[in-house]
């Protein structure tokens, strides 16, 4: 049994100098057989793992992980929980994720730093206002807000937003308040799932990438191919992101995905200056600060394929071009680093939750924005997997819809497109 | 950035040009003789996406013409670019 992390636990570890914590999950060796095999500890693929084993008692389940926990695309986003998306299938979806990452840290006992912020669209343009306030009825009927505020007070909640000023090339027209957002630390979202899923029972394997999946014609998924060796399984679950349509061809599976990195970079930590996530969805950027006091600023896709962990440098120059446009006062602040996430996307930009024509062959792809997703997402496809039946909140991502191009058109997808 | 050799203007910076998605069959040849499921599939599914990718580039700040680029897309290296008669 683990230690609970309590106020208790941290004084009496405080008084023994910390050298008496367990580790949070633990190590095992690699098994050739499992009832489920999770390829991709990143969020998604943890939370399947918890939800699998904690919702519905699923036991001899693996999760395999290429390299460490959480250094996938959990750690390579800018970690903004929302909820306000424009499609009926979409938005309750979103709502119960946001609502459950809020309770999120009680039921894993981990702290998540979760803070919920309110974004801010800051319109500049006649034809985002539509789209937005288009948004806000739909999202409206689910019980997610958006709210019209005036210019005067966009400026009075964001003082540090002095460009945008009437004459200037896109003055602000108006500002759109999410109450619902928030962020919260990535590490955290990890390290808790494994953390919960290995008290369970889950074991969770590192540095054990998997190259190939096997299957027989006659009775669909036996397994997969390891850099470790070959492991076999009654069920696989792909929760890969970028790296889906590679791994799913290699069961000859061919899903209508393709991989672009979307841009993200960190400024040096400075003081206090914006409390709300804004987004500026005219000009393709959008920042919050972290509790460290850094800006974590992101931007659009970089044109054309890539399975490159950098973003091309004019894109990140775009990025900040439109950025110091509404706040010329960032002119001086430094940027520490930078990363692109790794986006596999739909031909409607919604996510699949679904199993595949290879029988045991199981597959959470698409996730554009995906991690204000994971808990919902890992819940739903938990219960695809365990029942046989989707979830009703899961249900309309099928990979069938394609099929019928029942398409679930998004613009909520990223905060700028 | 990438460095596109446009076949009419020569080497070119990235930003001139707009990107037009994986390289496949056109249209007009497959509309007309496809089944279903092999329409269903050429409409769905962009063009091949192995680790070296062709695809193409419109040189629209430039000369206008569609480029064929076959890029590495593990390190943006272009390996060829040519003109791109059938867009
Ligand atoms: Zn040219």
């Amino acid at each position: 049994m683990k230690t609970r992390y309590s106020f208790w636990s941290l004084a009496r570890n405080a008084l023994t100098g910390h050298r008496n914590w367990q580790p949070a999950w633990r190590q095992h060796a690699l098994k050739p057989r499992y009832d489920m095999v999770i390829v991709g500890a990143g969020g998604h693929g943890l939370a399947t793992a918890y939800y699998l084993a904690s919702r519905f008692g699923m036991k001899r389940i693996a999760v395999l992980e290429r390299g460490w926990l959480g250094g996938g695309n959990v750690a390579r986003n800018t970690v903004t929980i929302r909820s306000n998306y424009l499609r009926d299938e979409s938005i309750p979806f979103f709502v119960r994720s946001v609502k459950m990452y809020e309770g999120l840290s009680r039921e894993l006992n981990f702290n998540l730093m979760h803070s919920r912020r309110t974004m801010i669209d800051v319109v500049q343009t006649y034809p985002k206002l539509r789209d937005l306030t288009r948004r806000m009825k739909i999202m409206d009927m689910y019980g997610s807000h958006y709210d019209r505020i005036s210019v005067a007070e966009v400026r009075k909640r964001i003082p540090a937003l002095t460009g945008g000023q009437p004459g200037s090339r896109l003055p602000v027209l108006a500002g759109m308040v999410h109450r619902e957002a928030a962020v919260n630390r990535h590490d955290a979202v990890a390290w808790a799932y494994a953390r919960a899923a290995d008290a369970l029972g889950v074991e969770i394997h590192q540095n054990t990438e998997v190259t190939g999946l096997t299957v027989d014609k006659g009775t669909g998924i036996c397994g997969v191919a390891t850099s470790r060796g070959p492991v076999s399984a009654d069920s696989v679950a792909l929760a890969v992101s970028g790296h889906t349509f590679q791994l799913a061809r290699s069961a000859g599976l061919k899903l209508p995905l393709q991989t672009f990195n979307l841009t993200a970079f960190v400024s040096e930590p400075v003081k206090p200056i914006v409390d709300v996530v804004v987004n500026c969805p005219d000009l393709g950027v959008y920042f919050s600060q972290t509790a460290k006091g850094e800006l974590v600023i992101g931007g659009m896709p970089d044109a054309g394929l890539s399975y490159r962990r950098d973003i091309k440098q004019h894109v990140f120059e775009n990025t900040v071009s439109g950025l110091l446009e509404l706040f010329p006062t960032f002119r001086r602040l430094k940027m520490l680093r930078q990363w692109a996430g790794h986006l596999d996307i739909t031909p409607d930009g919604s996510p699949i939750i679904d199993r595949t024509r290879i029988p045991g062959l199981y597959v959470t792809a698409g996730w554009w924005g995906g991690y204000k997703a994971i808990p919902a997402g890992g819940l739903c496809f938990a219960k695809l997997i365990a029942t046989g039946e989707p979830h009703t909140l899961g249900a309309p991502f099928s990979l069938s819809r394609f099929d019928s191009f029942n398409y679930i058109m998004e613009t909520g997808t990223t905060t700028v497109v | 950035m990438l460095v596109i050799n446009c076949p009419f203007c020569g080497p070119r910076d990235e930003r001139e040009f707009d990107y037009g998605g994986l390289a496949k069959a056109p249209r007009s040849k497959v509309e007309r003789v496809a089944s279903n499921s092999e329409w269903t599939a050429y409409l769905l599914h962009p063009g091949d996406q192995g680790r070296i990718a062709d695809e193409y580039w419109w040189h629209a700040r430039g000369c206008g013409e569609w480029v064929r680029v076959r890029r590495d897309t593990t390190t943006h290296r272009i390996e060829q670019s040519e003109v791109e008669s059938d867009r």
